[in-house]
């Protein structure tokens, strides 16, 4: 996993609310090998038609913001199926970091697992970001995770909080498999207990 | 005295193997169910050379993308939906987990076989590669959807990394009018709260409605509390629990059913319990719900009216939900029962249980389906229950197609799909742009209702037929 550290980059602007996971990994596309890559998949429906010509109004298809590593986005962005598609259609894309003012939890969590970082603000800080946006289109955002802010188009500085252990996978693109696996003493002893005591769990049929 | 505590945080404690320094918590994982698009995630186990740690603690069943015309697998036509089928057979053998394969009867979407078979019991925490885990909340199961990266964690570790959600109680009281289902209630809870209304927290359902709901209506309310952003949805198991579990063949037997019975009734909220957040619905005077947009909170009664944009407040908002007229070919204010209806859909892990097919069984017996209509059960076992009732006899009677089990329209992956434009009258979760098919329109409603539609050719008020009237 890529680390996070530093990010200046061009930062798009996603205006509509309930941005599903389907919106943005069509299920159609799901089965495809992940090494093969997933940008082409990323928005696929609202950004192509279906002559595979592209659709002119969707943001990411103007010049401007096609080169997005950054993007502002309305509420309840990536809620819906669990499917970690969606995650990997945006790094793919080149997309690194999303603003916005709620995401859905099963999307939250898988983000952190491709290094993808997630930054909450208020619904009113987001709609001020993404009118920034609209206005200077192709602007640049910076974002520092190490010291947890991000500047505005407009040179403003805004903090930003995160959790710390989400924060150091990031920074260091720690795999958590790795770090759970130290626990291995722990996960054992706790599940002798339990078989111990649920011995119906365990029983083949 | 201890303080009180709630049934989430019950189970939670239950499941606590270590806390970080973060205070996040390593949860021990009961039970991990899996189907054929956990594919990518046991190539990620595969890539790292690591073992399944607990195969009798996996469950999995082909469901997303096999074939509803048959079971034969010689039936599924897309390479993509053939490999990961086939690589879920493969992964079985290799790491000896249980797999009620395509042609087992136990076949069906995970998220209806589980507590069909028992394997979901109260008290258990459960995840699965697939948000609507949470339908399994209903038997009392702390159980939530995860991304492939997570269930690759599970597979190596049989635990998950969480950090604990929040609480939410949602009271239902009173009783459910004639025509109006456990489905008609979620869409309503979901309107009521939004999409996100409960992001971050896990919802207990209770009062007198949930109490004497079935256990098959409880487990729709809960598979649709994704649709409410919550992480899981929970009912305390209750005697219809026990009932519902005792005989099926995983659930405990003989004196270990005594020893779990015990146990399970020690799973319930305390009385002085403090919840995050708490809503009540009167469920009395709730009308049969429709959905006119492309989010499960854009639910209105069937009785009401498309809204009209201009009411939005903000430009933005406005635009955004002019765009999802257009998009659904709907206009500002018309009545939402003149939406005419191509296709109608009846199944999935929402309402694809034996009683949801008797509900809408008893609305086809009143007349012929006037456009396609698909009835696909949600496991074969369902299928073949409704057929020893003699539904699939009053289903085709009633010109209604009788398919095989799986997730089929709900996702569209295997083919099953509706065309350009096409307005489908569903009993599915989703209403999302392009759920059902590119550019087809989807309206949630109850297994009743769907069925109303399509004996109507639009989207109609159940309770009219009901009443009596000639279809």
């Amino acid at each position: 996993m890529k680390p996070f550290t530093t990010l200046v980059g061009i930062a798009a602007p996603i205006d509509v609310p309930n941005v599903d996971t389907d919106q943005l990994a069509p299920a159609r596309f799901l089965r495809k090998p992940r090494e093969d890559g997933y940008q082409k998949f990323l928005f696929h429906d609202l950004r192509f038609n279906q002559d595979s010509s592209q659709k002119l109004d969707f943001i990411l298809n103007q010049p401007s913001y096609a080169q997005a590593e950054i993007m502002v986005v309305n509420r309840n962005f990536g809620g819906g199926s669990s499917r970690e598609q969606a995650v990997w259609c945006l790094v793919d894309y080149g997309v690194r970091c999303i603003i916005g003012s709620s995401f859905g939890d099963i999307f939250y969590n898988n983000a952190v697992n491709h290094g993808l970082l997630l930054i909450k603000e208020s619904e009113q800080t987001c709609q001020a970001l993404r009118e920034q946006l609209h206005a200077q289109p192709g602007a640049q955002m910076k974002i520092d995770l190490e010291s947890q802010h991000f500047t505005d188009v407009s040179g403003t500085t805004h903090d930003f909080e995160i959790e710390e252990s989400r924060k150091k996978r990031l920074l260091l693109g720690l795999d958590e498999i790795g770090l759970t696996l130290q626990y291995t003493d722990q996960m054992s002893a706790f599940e002798s207990t339990y078989r111990a005591e649920r011995p119906w769990l365990f029983v083949s049929r | 005295m201890s303080k009180p505590t709630t049934l989430f945080q019950k189970i939670w404690n239950a499941h606590l193997i270590a806390q970080d320094s973060d205070g996040r918590s390593l949860l021990h994982v009961s039970r991990h169910l899996a189907h054929d698009g956990s594919w990518h995630a046991f190539r990620f186990l595969k890539a790292r050379s690591l073992p399944v740690r607990h195969p009798d603690q996996l469950f999995a069943t082909p469901d997303h993308g096999v074939s509803t015309l048959s079971h034969d697998f010689a039936m599924i036509k897309d390479p993509d939906q053939i490999r990961v089928v086939k690589a879920l057979d493969e992964n079985a053998q290799t790491h000896g987990f249980t797999l009620f394969g395509l042609n087992d009867e136990r076949q069906g979407i995970i998220h209806v076989v589980g507590p069909e078979q028992g394997i979901t019991q109260p008290g258990l925490l459960i995840v699965c590669g697939d948000s609507h885990t949470s339908t399994h909340g209903a038997l009392g199961a702390l159980s939530f959807g995860i991304g492939a990266s997570e269930v690759c964690h599970v597979l190596a570790t049989q635990a998950i990394w969480q950090r604990k959600p929040k609480t939410m109680r949602v009271t239902i009281e009173g009783e459910l009018g004639p025509g109006v289902s456990a489905k008609d209630l979620i869409l309503a809870i979901i309107a009521k709260i939004g999409a996100n209304g409960a992001t971050g927290h896990v919802i207990e359902y209770d009062g007198s409605t949930i109490r004497n709901m079935t256990m098959e209506e409880r487990l729709t309310v809960c598979n649709m509390s994704i649709e409410a952003g919550a992480k899981a949805g929970l009912i305390a198991p209750d005697q219809t629990t026990f009932d519902y579990l005792k005989g099926k063949p995983y659930a405990p037997k003989d004196q270990d059913w005594q020893v779990a019975l015990a146990h399970w009734k020690t799973l319930k909220t305390d009385e002085g319990a403090v919840f995050d957040h708490s809503v009540t619905i009167d469920a009395s005077a709730l009308p049969p719900m429709v959905t006119w947009g492309n989010s499960p909170e854009e639910a209105i009664a069937v009785t009401g009216h498309v809204p009209d944009p201009k009411l939005a407040g903000d430009l933005t908002r406005e635009q955004s939900l002019q765009a999802t007229l257009d998009y659904m070919g709907l206009s500002a204010l018309q009545p939402i029962t003149d939406a005419k209806i191509d296709l109608v859909f009846i199944g999935s892990c929402t309402n694809g249980r034996l009683e949801d097919l008797q509900a809408a069984a008893e609305i086809a017996k009143k007349g012929k389906a006037v456009v396609q209509a698909i009835v696909v059960p949600g496991s074969s076992l369902v299928k073949q229950q409704a057929e020893a009732q003699g539904l699939d006899k009053i289903f085709k009677a009633a010109g209604f197609e009788w398919r095989e089990s799986g997730c089929s329209m709900c996702v569209g992956m295997n083919g099953d799909l509706a065309g350009e434009g096409v307005r489908t009258a569903s009993t599915t979760n989703r209403n999302f742009r392009g759920r059902q098919g590119i550019n087809s329109r989807t309206h949630l409603m109850s297994p009743a209702m769907a069925a109303a539609a399509a004996l109507k050719g639009h989207i109609v008020d159940v309770r009219d037929l009901l009443k009596g009237e000639s279809a």
